[in-house]
């Protein structure tokens, strides 16, 4: 199956979403993603169990920590698919791409900020 | 362990607002464990504040550092080359370990990241409770191993009081009666008559009484 997906998604592979880490996260934004997304397995189709609630609760946390530090939660999200859904993940990086393409680039790559303005998404697995 | 929890991030920045490079200095003690100021916790802060900061147009620089414990000022010493350099010190320790590293670097500011709670352990991940009350002569053996002094919210000796009812105190239904829990357990016990024994009011001179406090052994004092 080849399905197009937005080019400007940079997949950075995870062992399990269980793993994904608050720093794995803000060091995404700090080196210029213009948003993250976690893609975690189906809710309760974890192999390890509980891991990808566990991200959940951790990407809400992040999500909290980047509205009060004036980045915005709504550039994070978490998305649940299975590995055999590929249409669903193609769907997701068009959804995630156009949500952030609405919001703009990240403030933190804008002159002010300091960085070259350009937009990428950083994209967890 | 010490359970210590972060401060709002709005108030650690702004005890920052004029540095232009910061050392934050981790813990891997009590703070590492009751997740406030590990590793982990100086990283997620350092990131943090570094965006905060570049989002302000006033970019900070921020360097991590964690010590095996700051406690102990020999752990401290390590940091000097990275202190040398930097506007401030944030130390995501208890404050007992800010203090000696304000102690180390009299010319630095140094700041504290965390709120220093209590002296405590986990039930489950990420939820600590209050279990000592520090109060310099433990009487647990007479309370069935359950402290009345910091888990009885009147700190009453020869309990329980009226307020007990149907094993929580009247303050909070989510409070469990320490002297409800320490009859259950001598009951348990088969030693109900040691609660018949009055507590004699206990001696606070070795509390907090008359200054901090110090402890001595004269055996392992290396001259
Ligand atoms: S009796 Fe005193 S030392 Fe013992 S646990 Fe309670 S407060 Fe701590
Ligand atoms: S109800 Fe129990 S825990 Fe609460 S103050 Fe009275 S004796 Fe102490």
């Amino acid at each position: 199956m080849r399905i197009q997906y937005s080019p400007n998604i940079r997949i950075v592979e995870m062992t399990c979403t269980g793993n994904i880490d608050h720093r794995v996260i803000l060091n995404a934004f700090e080196e210029g993603a213009d948003g993250v997304y976690v893609a975690g397995c189906l809710e309760g189709d974890c192999h390890f169990q509980k891991g990808n609630f566990r991200a959940k609760k951790r990407v809400n946390a992040v999500k909290k920590l980047l509205d009060e530090i004036g980045l915005g939660g709504d550039r994070l999200e978490m998305y649940n698919l299975s590995a055999a859904q590929g249409p669903r993940f193609a769907e997701i990086a068009n959804e995630m791409t156009a949500k952030i393409k609405a919001l703009g680039p990240s403030p933190l790559n804008s002159p002010a900020g300091g960085c070259c303005g350009c937009s990428k998404e950083g994209a967890t697995n | 362990m010490i359970i210590a929890q972060q401060k709002p991030i709005k108030e650690i920045a702004a005890m920052i607002a004029d540095c232009k490079k910061v050392l934050l200095a981790g813990c891997q003690g009590c703070v590492a464990v009751c997740l406030a100021g590990g590793d982990k916790e100086t990283e997620i802060l350092a990131s943090a504040l570094r965006i905060m900061r570049k989002l302000e147009g006033n970019p900070l620089e921020a360097v991590t550092y964690a010590a095996t414990r700051q406690c102990d000022p020999e752990y401290i010493v390590p940091m000097d080359d990275l202190v040398k350099d930097v506007d401030a010190v944030i130390s995501l320790a208890c404050g007992v370990g800010v203090q000696y590293v304000a102690e180390r670097y009299p010319d630095k500011w140094v700041v504290p990241a965390l709120d220093t709670k209590f002296i405590g352990g986990s039930t489950v991940h990420g939820v600590w409770e209050e279990k000592c009350g520090l109060c310099g002569e433990c009487i647990l053996h007479r309370t069935g191993g359950i402290c009345p002094i910091i888990r009885c919210s009147k700190s009453i000796l020869n309990g329980p009081c009226g307020g007990s009812q149907y094993g929580k105190c009247e303050v909070s239904k989510d409070v469990d009666c320490a002297w409800q829990l320490i009859y259950d357990r001598m009951k348990a016990l088969g030693r109900l008559d040691k609660m018949m024994e009055i507590q004699m009011p206990k001696d606070w001179s070795k509390s907090r009484d008359g200054g901090p406090r110090r402890a001595v052994r004269e055996d392992v004092i290396i001259e």
